[in-house]
């Protein structure tokens, strides 16, 4: 029983299953919530979805060693490239789309590019791509069609596929969250470029030496974290019937506290997408589960902000209790000579 | 000893970089089943030539022969895929994978086909595992256990087990004993040992001469990117070595001389000053 005990908190995502054990725990003890609305409720899975689309190629980058904070520039710049093409040039749908996810892949390409060709750290990339991405948006909507705001009509099967809300309440984005995590979940813990990204997280000089194509593999990253942003904003313009050129900034802390309490290593090489799933959960909780508590809402952001520590010093444990965790020897074989 | 067949041999090698000439007329032979200790202080050139050897570098001029035929090294990886493995000091490992993981890392074994291939993880742990124990390094038995977890003279040991398993004929280890405590060095030895018998030529390369005494067959002491002296085991005690790679100056006159400055000065040790007058030149 203590083995299996401790086999699962060996595990990377150890610290955010018990974080959000502890969260929904609170909330139920000393927040008064009820805990059957709490989990049927659509708000914070609704959140949690357009989080975690994006929250998931930011962790790989981040287990890779390293970060893309463009992404909140991406997401509106998704949303408005859709409601620009098909709303306002009354094009369909999939050029607005098709040209939405072009968008993004030519921004994550020159991520990419930036960061293997310049000895330019990922973080300062991204955050003039961020910045430099703002600014085209907000003018190309200006220039293009004298607003900051675009407004967008869906057919049916668009809708029915990216924007449609199940029960009434349900953003059909979160059952493209869950496909894209399990699918993510199986390439990095089943394949082996999985491990090529561990080994690129854990030291890139030997990940190169060992053979791993570490150019190619950043690059993809790069252009799978800026598809993912533009997706989710491609979602909203259809769900939303219209996009701002604002909006998604938030999402660059979100989801990197999200990934960071979901286990991963913020200096890259080790980390689970099921922790980075649970962690985008966890997040969610807090941020909108606070409204089924008593609890004022301005507190949430504290919470946020503890369980972010607690979490990291959890994880930092775990991992110690990983990396010195030696089997028992099986009982009745001879125990061999410590210095053979 | 001397008729064994030469694997890797350097011919007056040369390498400048810019106007700075870092080796001069490097001629080396590195045998089957012979270890060649490659002594020197810091800054002696030991990096660069090693660097030369594994591929990095390209010499200025001169020729690098394997197995008596001249080549050309257009990389790290063509040196690597002619059996020429580099070990570093830290092992060059992963910290935070674990044993069968980072055994394998660029030449994952997968089972099932098309997009559904995963990595074995299974048969990757037992080949490391075994791998590694075969070098007598029993106390690992876990695959799945983290490099992190081992101790430096394990991880030493993985990352040799690991470049014979990929079938290296020459082993360069960059100072493997280094950061490690006695005993744990003395695991790194036995593993040099051990790949010696198996015939593969190792480069050792190292500052501590009782490590290089130990396993060496052949000592060459690099200074100021020249080979200051080749010679067998057995032709030079440790006193003559340490000499030699502190630059000729021996360690007697200096010992003499701190003594003799002690005995005129009152006790008083000498400043670096005195020290480094016109008799220690």
């Amino acid at each position: 029983m203590m083995d299996a005990i401790k086999s699962v908190l060996r595990r990377p995502e150890a610290g955010s299953v018990l974080s959000l054990l502890g969260v929904v725990l609170f909330f139920v003890l000393f927040g008064g919530a009820n805990l059957g609305a709490l989990v049927g409720a659509a708000s914070w899975v609704n959140f949690a979805a357009n989080l975690g689309i994006v929250a998931i190629p930011v962790g790989l980058l981040m287990i890779a060693g390293e970060l893309d904070i463009s992404i909140g520039a991406l997401i509106p710049a998704g949303s408005m490239t859709t409601a620009i093409l098909s709303g306002y040039y009354g094009l369909p749908i999939t050029v607005g789309i098709a040209g939405a996810l072009a968008v993004g892949a030519v921004v994550g390409l020159v991520n990419g590019l930036l960061t293997i060709r310049t000895s330019v750290p990922s973080l300062i990339v991204t955050l003039a791509t961020l910045v430099a991405m703002q600014g085209v948006v907000l003018s190309a909507s200006v220039l293009l069609t004298g607003n900051a705001s675009v407004a967008l009509t869906a057919p049916d099967w668009a809708k029915f596929l990216f924007g449609q809300l199940i029960g009434g309440s349900h953003q059909v984005i979160i059952v493209w969250w869950v496909l894209f995590a399990a699918i993510m979940s199986f390439v990095l813990h089943k394949t082996r470029y999985g491990n090529w990204l561990f080994a690129m997280g854990g030291d890139k000089v030997s990940a190169r030496n060992a053979g791993i194509p570490t150019d190619r593999m950043t690059i993809a990253l790069f252009v799978l974290s800026a598809l993912s942003a533009t997706f989710v904003g491609v979602c909203q313009a259809i769900l939303f019937n219209s996009a701002q050129v604002s909006g998604g900034m938030n999402f660059i802390f979100n989801a990197i506290v999200s990934v960071v309490m979901g286990g991963v290593l913020l200096t890259g090489g080790f980390g689970s997408v099921v922790g980075i799933f649970v962690g985008t959960i966890t997040f969610a909780i807090v941020s909108q589960g606070i409204y089924f508590t008593q609890i004022d809402r301005n507190w949430s952001n504290l919470i946020i902000g503890v369980m972010l520590l607690l979490a990291v010093l959890m994880n930092q444990s775990f991992r110690d209790l990983a990396l010195y965790f030696r089997p028992r020897r099986k009982q009745g074989l001879p125990r061999e000579p410590a210095n053979p | 000893m001397n008729d064994k067949p030469a694997i890797l041999e350097l011919r007056n090698v040369n390498k400048s970089f810019g106007p700075i000439d870092v080796l001069h007329d490097i001629s080396l032979r590195v045998r089957v089943g012979e270890v060649l200790c490659l002594l020197g202080d810091n800054g002696a050139g030991k990096s660069t030539l090693i660097k030369t050897l594994a591929g990095v570098h390209k010499p200025t001029s001169g020729q690098i022969l394997m197995d008596d035929e001249p080549v050309t090294f257009t990389g790290p990886s063509d040196a690597q895929g002619r059996g020429i493995a580099t070990v570093h000091q830290f092992g060059g490992t992963f910290p935070l994978m674990s044993i069968g993981r980072s055994f394998f890392v660029g030449v994952e074994p997968t089972k099932g086909w098309g997009p559904f291939k995963i990595y074995d993880r299974k048969r990757a742990n037992e080949i490391a595992v075994k791998a590694v124990r075969d070098f007598g390094i029993t106390r690992i038995d876990d695959g799945d256990r983290l490099v992190g977890g081992l101790s430096g003279g394990e991880r030493q040991s993985l990352a040799i087990a690991r470049a014979v398993y990929f079938g290296a004929r020459v082993l360069i280890l960059d100072e493997p004993t280094a950061a490690l405590g006695v005993k744990q060095a003395s695991h790194v030895l036995r593993i040099v040992n051990e790949a010696k018998k198996r015939g593969l030529a190792v480069i050792f390369i190292t500052h501590q001469v009782m490590h290089a005494m130990a396993v060496g067959d052949h000592f060459a002491v690099l200074i100021r990117g020249a080979i200051a002296a080749d010679f067998r085991r057995g032709e030079k005690s440790r006193e003559e070595i340490t000499d030699l790679m502190a630059g000729g100056e021996t360690m007697a006159d200096l010992e003499a001389q701190v003594e003799g400055y002690l005995e005129t000065h009152e006790g008083h040790p000498p400043s670096l000053q005195v020290l480094e007058g016109p008799t220690a030149h």
